[in-house]
């Protein structure tokens, strides 16, 4: 009796002194028992951020005021008894790709680099409905376009695992700032894995919902038939707290499903898998698609923990998921080269003038040039080949075609398990500056990510431990069919209590303490 | 075998909007050759019979009353355009000077 007491005070203890380390659950508990206030909670936050977030670089803003004076109207309102939000009070992180009113919103690009928004995102309204206060917004690849974060134009982020190496890409601001304890939970969009490759090399959770479960109202576009904004959190309770804040219906996007959000919270305590069907896809999981052997050996434990939970666990095959990765590079470049075109120097956005009297036409391509990376220029260039007139049917054309077929595969194995899984990324986060040089080593990174933005089926990743040879985290993808999100949740938080049981703690716990760098 | 020249790459470019320096051309114009004969891929898989699939979910016009609502005041609407005049957008010239 004596020593759980002491146990139970100690761990209190430790906790107050840094409240920081608590999940969103537990920072919900206590705000609402008012055992802590928001804006001690906020503080904190901030306070880490301001000591380690130079050496990381998550953030490209930090609103402190705006976040701090939400907290106080959230302690006050508690103080006078008013109902609230389950998260309210909680803080959170937004990707620079959201629209946020009289908040710099960049996208990463130079492009966008004073560019203050005159509204909100449909999802930034969300969270502020739910009183959450905002402490920034997350570094990115330019326009989303990457895998590693190293297409800012604001410089990379780095991982909170290791200082040397990258965070994941898009959202590896998102990312590295839940790793790194900056932010307990953090927005971020997924075209093609970028929510869910970069919670796999920081070792957090990371969910890319339903296509249109989510409103993507004033977010900034990428590929509108392939976005889709989700949470990113430490455990998957968090992240279904944070998705059941941002999903439903929304007038202001036409693509916005009208239906009811799936219970993620209530899967989010599920703890036997009993019955389940778990495939396994063959042709995006195995040593012989070239998978790193430590994150093909953590994937081979997690199915062992599957099948130890009470799930069936059987190989499936989606044959054309080995040209999804083609077809993804000609239909996401078609569509960035369409919604990109709106940057175009006249109503917003850097504007360049050549010298004498330029024309608009003039001035567009000298904008155009100085204002966005290579990379984007590389797709925007791609796509607009791809829809030129003698090749559209050859390359967007045929793409589309093959997009049929990867969602045909996708409809063959739900008709045979209730969940499809893999390794989430073939490697843990690899060194900075190692693929720069190289897009198409980069392209590789989604491989396993890029099939359900395709077909428009809800993944998460999940942390499935680390990888032998190096220490660094490794992701197990869980793949649903369209609207059963949920089940996403139910099969990461069994495994993860699993994975927390053996290993005594969440995967996050053993990042070892960020080094300030001068 | 080459699919994309550089002389192609800069059509392209011009298209797009993309004024791009020589040296840009040079690195692109190579690593873009590579994406396309990669991406070329997708014709060795489906057949003429295989519909093509834009989006994925059904889609339908979304259509709402057309009634006056509040929106973006004027100072709004121009608070982030490069150059304003007299309430509009103020744009280089569009027509060629000859």
């Amino acid at each position: 009796m004596s020593d759980s007491t002491t146990q139970a005070a100690s761990g209190a203890g430790a906790a107050d002194a840094d409240p920081t380390r608590l999940t969103a659950v537990e920072m919900a508990d206590r705000l609402a028992a008012g055992t802590l206030t928001s804006v001690e909670l906020t503080q904190a936050h901030l306070d880490r951020i301001e000591r380690l977030d130079p050496t990381v670089h998550a953030f490209l803003l930090v609103d402190a005021e705006g976040a701090l004076a939400t907290a106080r109207e959230v302690d006050a309102a508690r103080a006078a008894g008013e109902e609230l939000p389950r998260l309210a009070g909680v803080p959170v992180a937004v990707k620079d790709i959201a629209c946020t009113q009289g908040l710099t919103t960049t996208a990463g690009s130079r492009m966008l680099e004073e560019f203050v928004p005159p509204y909100d995102a449909t999802i930034v309204t969300r969270l502020r409905d739910a009183r959450m206060p905002i402490l920034g917004k997350t570094n990115m690849d330019e326009f989303a376009m990457g895998s590693s974060t190293e297409h800012s134009a604001f410089g990379p982020t780095r991982n909170p695992w290791d200082l040397e190496r990258i965070p994941g890409g898009s959202g590896g601001g998102s990312s590295a700032a839940v790793a790194a304890y900056l932010a307990p939970l953090a927005i971020g969009s997924d075209t093609g894995g970028s929510i869910r490759q970069p919670a796999a090399v920081t070792g957090t959770v990371g969910t890319k919902p339903t296509y249109g479960a989510v409103s993507r109202y004033g977010i900034i576009a990428l590929a509108s038939s392939l976005d889709q904004i989700g949470p990113c959190a430490r455990t998957v309770a968090d992240a279904a707290l944070l998705h059941e804040v941002i999903a439903g219906h929304d007038p202001m996007d036409s693509t916005s499903v009208d239906a009811p959000v799936p219970d993620v919270v209530g899967a989010a305590g599920t703890t036997d898998l009993a019955g389940l069907r778990v495939g396994v896809v063959r042709e995006i999981s195995g040593s012989d698609q070239g998978f790193q052997p430590g994150v093909q050996a953590r994937f081979e434990e997690a199915l062992d923990a599957l099948r130890g939970l009470g799930a069936e666990v059987t190989e499936v095959s989606c044959p054309h998921f080995a040209y999804a990765m083609a077809a993804y590079y000609l239909i996401l470049p078609s569509e960035a080269s369409s919604n990109l075109a709106r940057y175009d120097a006249m109503r917003y956005g850097l504007r360049v003038t050549p010298d004498d009297s330029p024309s608009a036409e003039q001035v567009m391509g000298a904008s155009r040039d100085a204002g966005f990376g290579d990379e984007v220029k590389r797709r925007i260039i791609l796509g607009t080949y791809a829809l030129s007139s003698g090749y559209y049917d050859a390359y967007y054309g045929q793409a589309q075609k093959v997009r049929t077929l990867i969602a045909r595969d996708f409809e063959a194995a739900f008709g045979q398990v209730d969940v499809l899984v893999s390794p989430t990324a073939p490697t843990t986060a690899f060194r900075i500056g190692d693929q720069t040089e190289d897009p198409m080593a980069m392209y590789l990174n989604d491989i396993a990510t890029i099939p359900a933005n395709l077909a428009g089926v809800p993944g998460m990743s999940v942390p499935s431990g680390t990888a032998e040879e190096d220490g660094l985290p490794t992701g197990l993808q869980i793949l649903a069919p369209a609207m059963q999100d949920q089940r996403l949740y139910a099969v990461g938080a069994a495994l993860e209590a699993r994975l927390r049981e053996r290993q005594g703690g969440y995967v996050i716990e053993q990042a070892p303490e960020i080094e300030v760098r001068a | 075998m080459s699919h994309l020249s550089r002389e192609d790459v800069a059509h392209v470019a011009m298209l797009a909007r993309i004024q791009l320096e020589d040296a840009e051309l040079d690195r692109l114009a190579a690593q873009l050759d590579q994406i396309v004969d990669w991406v070329g891929q997708v014709g060795e898989v489906a057949s003429a019979d295989v519909p093509p699939m834009s989006h994925p979910m059904p889609l339908a016009n979304v259509t709402r009353p057309d009634e006056v609502r509040e929106s973006l005041t004027v100072q709004q609407a121009l608070a982030n355009a490069p150059q304003a005049q007299d309430d509009r957008f103020a744009v280089p010239r569009i027509l060629d000077e000859e």
